[in-house]
């Protein structure tokens, strides 16, 4: 545990991850000087919101806030700013103003950002930025095509049909959400687009977009053609690391001392891993013990269905309903491997969900 | 004296609370929103793990105050 000592920490990235890193500083003791940069202008929002609660107008920019404003960490935050450039033997990081940023440990929690499809009238949904715009593109109702039924899509569906839209989404894989929940819930999850009158198209990749000056239609591989008045993206994310690629990449330049990565850029897409881990990568920096981690842990709200996964599910591992009725959308369905429970999923049974999912922290996960 | 403020209006009920700190968290039978069990935390150590229950909830329906 060679650990340089630590007077200065630079943290690259100001979401979730970067503020959730700080705090942890903090409250492990650190008493240096903090620098936060962060590429976009905003102090540290909360991004959950923004595909339902944001779109449909409950919340606000201003309740979006993840830190209240007498909230004083005694950190330097540089908004607005990007990192382009980074050095591990020294942990300088260089910046598009020109300046160079250079500290004793370095947090990298740049993040992800959405893939895109390049076309007009193509809407993705990350930052508050696309929300701000993609709310403004929702205010008159139309024919909504969400491309990819994802957690991301499946908001966004539920948000438009919500104000009024007519919403067709459309899925490549077969069964959609079948890399998280396995095919069986998988399948019973996504149906809760057809109770509330949306469309769901699976199997079928998109095999182009029409109209020049604005969106006309998504054209599907099997011949199809959707009209469409406007279309969200919800195709994944690419983690944040081009500014590390004269370096070698995010894993050689966290594999030097005092250099940690945190949050979405390690490829997690989970809110609970870029609030808890930062914890865990800060420990290391500073050389203390880490807290323990537990298993991963999402959560979605979808037509008002409150739904929750934890837990390590592989393929190959058996399910089964303990407790509710899928045909009521309200149950709890347990993972198992070899015996034992290795995941959770629940759907609008919250309590129960939790009682199981203390058990799931008691099971041995490999790291 | 610091003490856990909870708005169960709020609570989507996740119960990353519950897991933080049992003692002073639970969820309600009928819609799994927050219940406080102790809203002053005991000691040094509670009021730390109040203080991550806080951060991490994910509808950010605790807080403390002074």
């Amino acid at each position: 545990m060679a650990v340089v000592c630590v007077e200065k920490v630079a943290i690259v990235g100001a979401s979730l991850a970067g503020l959730a890193a700080v705090r942890a500083l903090r409250r492990q003791s650190f008493a240096g000087e903090i620098v936060v940069v962060g590429a976009e202008p905003h102090r540290p929002y909360d991004r959950p919101p923004l595909s339902k609660d944001f779109l449909t107008g409950a919340v606000t920019t201003a309740g979006l806030a993840l830190s209240p404003d007498d909230e004083d960490l005694g950190a330097d935050w540089r908004l607005g700013v990007t990192a382009t450039g980074f050095d591990p033997r020294t942990r300088s990081v260089r910046l598009d103003t020109g300046e160079v940023l250079r500290a004793d440990g370095v947090v990298i929690a740049t993040g992800a950002r959405a893939r895109p499809i390049e076309h007009v009238g193509v809407h993705t949904l990350r930052t508050l930025d696309d929300a701000i715009v993609l709310r403004e593109a929702l205010r008159q109702t139309g024919r909504l095509v969400v491309i990819g039924a994802g957690f991301i899509g499946a908001e966004v569906a539920s948000s438009a049909r919500k104000l009024g839209w007519d919403v067709t989404v459309v899925e490549s894989l077969s069964t959609p959400l079948s890399g998280q929940l396995g095919t069986e819930m998988g399948e019973i999850v996504s149906r809760l687009h057809g109770d509330h009158g949306v469309r769901l198209l699976t199997g079928v990749p998109v095999s182009g977009l029409t109209g020049t000056d604005r969106i006309e239609a998504v054209q599907l591989a099997d011949g199809a053609r959707i009209e469409a008045d406007l279309v969200v993206a919800g195709i994944g994310a690419i983690p944040n690391v081009e500014w590390l690629a004269e370096a070698g990449g995010l894993a050689a330049v966290t594999s030097v001392p005092g250099v940690v990565a945190t949050g979405d850029v390690t490829g997690s897409q989970h809110w609970t891993f870029a609030v808890e881990h930062p914890a865990t990568a800060v420990a290391s920096l500073l050389g203390a013990d880490p807290p323990v981690a537990r298993a991963p842990y999402f959560w979605s709200d979808q037509y008002g269905v409150m739904i929750q996964f934890a837990g390590h599910r592989q393929p190959g591992d058996t399910v089964r309903i303990v407790e509710g009725d899928p045909e009521q959308r309200r149950f709890l369905a347990v993972y198992e491997r070899d015996g034992q429970p290795s995941a959770v999923l629940g759907l609008n049974q919250p309590k129960l969900f939790t009682r199981w999912r203390r058990q799931l922290r008691s099971v041995p996960q490999e790291a | 004296m610091t003490e856990i403020v909870a708005d169960a209006g709020r609570c989507v009920g996740a119960g990353q609370c519950v897991l933080t700190d049992p003692d002073a968290f639970d969820q309600s039978d009928e819609d799994g929103t927050v219940v406080l069990l102790q809203a002053v935390p005991a000691d040094d150590e509670a009021l730390k793990r109040a203080q991550i229950a806080v951060e991490i909830c994910p509808s950010r329906a605790l807080s403390l105050t002074d």
